[in-house]
């Protein structure tokens, strides 16, 4: 029930998505038709290209026709792979989403033990570490570590192999595809050696953006836990004679985890823009690299693709986030 | 000292039947650390509860009743220093025992319930899973009857339709049956004995009257003592079978309940008995008492009244100040009393 309405309940944020994405690309600079037209074009024929592309029409018009192809999935076709951008987004999208998840876990596994044994002993030794990886984290940009990464533990060390994609496919095949994560295909094809390899290759990035994603989860949770921790009602359960992991984490935590689990949300949507700087750093092919030299090259409806499915990452996210909230906390339920 | 702790650690139970007090609290002196100095916030506080009875501690906010509590529970905030002093529950002394050994009678031999009750319960999980939590700690309750055993400690105070409630969150119930499910938590251990600090705090009047009724009957149901903590004399008139006035840090009278309200003694307490409202009396007959608590960061004359004592007199400030006896079960910390 509660899923529906919410689902209900993000039908105008896509819609207002699509309508600002396709007011977006009439307004970037630069004369598609011209572009399309060629350099040696007269007025006629970019006239001429112009009435084929349908855009001497009307503005409703123009975009009942967008309408019509995002019924049909077709975003136009880029100009630089000359593929359908559908086919191109969807295709490069499970790299990046395999990137922000595995830097996601990494930075939740850091960052929430961390952010709750600062709160339990303020001022302890875990605390200073907790407040010095917030402040590293949040003062240097993501590339900047990835570079740093990149120099120390392979170019100095040799501890990874070289950063260039998912997999170095000079020694390893690409799995088949079933979910499109290569960490998960590679197993599922009984290839330990190639999950290893795409493992190799996956930690070097994933930790640049989980460090860049772990200052705000951090400390939020210690911000969070240290409020629960003092509240009325671990008193009372402490008063009770309740066993510590009790206290902790039945009662603490899962309190705290309403305001978590919103910085989560926010952390998802700040990796994935992330994900175009790093991507660039160490040539995976996901749709943040897709999206940069699509700019580059003026594609625009690659740019106005990506943008799309970015805008309904974020939707579907922020739904996922409001879905958690609602597990975790009754009085959501109870609010409407 | 340390043999002296030891022997009173063993035979605790033997000692418990032969007329030791339930709680004695002794010479208990505690400061906290600000950054403003040391705040002495208890001074020499002692006091006596026996079993079966209703001790109340009674003082405006700020004179150490809760703190006291929190000491018994130890549930002391960091900055808290115990400096010196005993708390004994049926003769061992909570101080110089284990913080282990004391998690096992905090929750089972020693309860507590505070005010406001719909945040002292956790806000997102149902009354009836918080219930269970305790009786999972303190007792050995089959994990099958958990539930039931929840239903019928609700049942215990009172609530109505106790299996439907099991299963409400605190936000769905008004404050009064958010006391009761407190009650029915700090209670389902069979605790000796029950903190209830400010338990009527945040709740209606009537409400105030219903809780208070519940807690004296379960006292009677059940034989178990109660420190209750208020700042409410009239209250604790009504339901306290004594009363220990606590001021700055300090216990300035101590008597049987119906003893203090008409003969008090401590200057204090005879100003705390005239400010509190009686049955047809005007606004303007209440007498607000003059001054404030004293900064308790700054050295003390022996009597922390002094500077608000109308009775004042130069002796007043000679140390040391000792309580002084007035009747076998009345004591007063006041070189002149009323």
């Amino acid at each position: 029930m509660i899923v529906l309405r919410r689902l209900a309940e993000a039908v105008p944020s896509l819609v207002g998505v699509v309508i600002v994405t396709f007011l977006l690309s009439h307004a970037l600079p630069g004369d598609p038709a011209a572009y399309f037209a060629g350099p040696a074009a007269n007025a006629e024929s970019v006239a001429e290209v112009r009435r084929t592309l349908g855009l001497d029409r009307s503005l409703p018009v123009q975009f009942g026709y967008y309408l019509l192809d995002l019924a049909k999935g077709d975003l136009g076709h880029s100009l630089t792979t000359g593929q359908p951008v559908t086919s191109d987004l969807l295709q490069r999208l499970p790299a990046s989403m395999e990137l922000t998840l595995a830097a996601l876990i990494v930075a939740i596994a850091v960052a929430l033990p961390l952010g709750i044994v600062a709160a339990l002993r303020p001022n302890s030794l875990a605390d200073h570490f907790c407040r010095l990886t917030v402040t590293i984290g949040a003062a240097f940009p993501t590339f900047f570590v990835g570079l740093l990464l990149v120099y120390l533990l392979y170019f100095k060390l040799g501890l990874v192999p070289q950063p260039l994609g998912r997999l170095d496919e000079i020694y390893f095949t690409p799995p088949p595809t079933v979910t499109g994560f290569y960490l998960i295909d590679t197993l599922l094809n009984g290839d330990v050696d190639a999950f290893r390899a795409a493992l190799s290759q996956l930690i070097l990035p994933a930790v640049s953006l989980a460090l860049f994603a772990m200052a705000p989860l951090a400390r939020m949770t210690r911000a969070a836990m240290l409020t629960a921790l003092g509240s009325d009602f671990v008193r009372t359960a402490r008063a009770n004679g309740l066993p510590a992991r009790k206290v902790i984490f039945t009662y603490a935590l899962r309190s705290a985890m309403l305001s978590i689990v919103n910085v989560m949300g926010m952390v998802f949507s700040f990796l994935l823009g992330s994900n175009v700087l790093i991507e660039q750093v160490f040539g995976w092919p996901g749709i943040g690299a897709y999206a940069v030299s699509a700019v580059i090259a003026s594609d625009y409806a690659a740019v106005q693709g990506f943008v799309l499915m970015m805008a309904i990452l974020y939707v579907l996210l922020n739904l996922a986030v409001d879905l958690a909230a609602t597990a975790i906390d009754p009085r959501v339920r109870f609010e409407s | 000292m340390k043999a002296g702790l030891m022997r009173a650690t063993h035979p605790a139970e033997a000692a418990a039947a032969h007329g030791v007090p339930l709680l004695e609290v002794d010479r208990l002196t505690l400061d906290f650390a600000t950054r403003g100095g040391r705040v002495k916030a208890l001074d020499q506080v002692g006091f006596t509860l026996d079993r079966g009875q209703i001790l109340g501690l009674v003082g405006e906010s700020g004179s150490g009743k809760s703190v006291t509590a929190f000491a018994i529970m130890d549930l002391l905030d960091q900055a808290a220093r115990i400096e010196t002093g005993q708390i004994r529950f049926t003769g061992i002394d909570l101080l110089a025992r284990k913080r282990r050994a004391l998690k096992e009678l905090r929750g089972r031999e020693i309860a507590m319930i505070f005010q406001s009750p719909r945040t002292a319960l956790h806000p997102i999980r149902k009354v009836g899973h918080q219930i269970e939590d305790v009786l999972r700690a303190h007792s050995s309750v089959p994990p099958g009857l958990r539930r039931q055993k929840a239903i019928e400690a609700l049942e215990r105070v009172r609530i109505p339709d106790p299996a439907r409630r099991y299963e409400a969150y605190p936000f769905e119930l008004s404050g009064g049956m958010c006391q009761r499910v407190m009650i029915a938590m700090a209670l389902s251990a069979d605790p000796s004995l029950l903190i209830a600090d400010e338990p009527t705090t945040g709740l209606d009047v009537t409400t105030q009257a219903v809780i208070m009724d519940l807690i004296r009957d379960l006292v009677r149901e059940s034989g178990m003592s109660v420190l209750l903590i208020t700042h409410d004399l009239a209250m604790a008139g009504e339901y306290c079978d004594r009363i220990a006035v606590m001021h700055a840090g300090h216990i300035v009278e101590t008597a049987p309940a119906h003893l203090l309200l008409r003969e008090p003694a401590h200057p204090y307490s005879a100003k705390l008995i005239a400010a509190t409202p009686a049955k047809a009396a005007s606004i303007e007959a209440l007498a607000a008492i003059p001054g404030n608590l004293p900064d308790l960061r700054q050295p003390q004359p022996p009597c922390r009244f002094s500077t608000r004592c109308e009775r004042h007199r130069p002796d007043c400030d000679q140390p040391p100040l000792d309580a002084a006896r007035l009747g076998q079960d009345h004591l007063v910390l006041c070189r002149h009393p009323l």
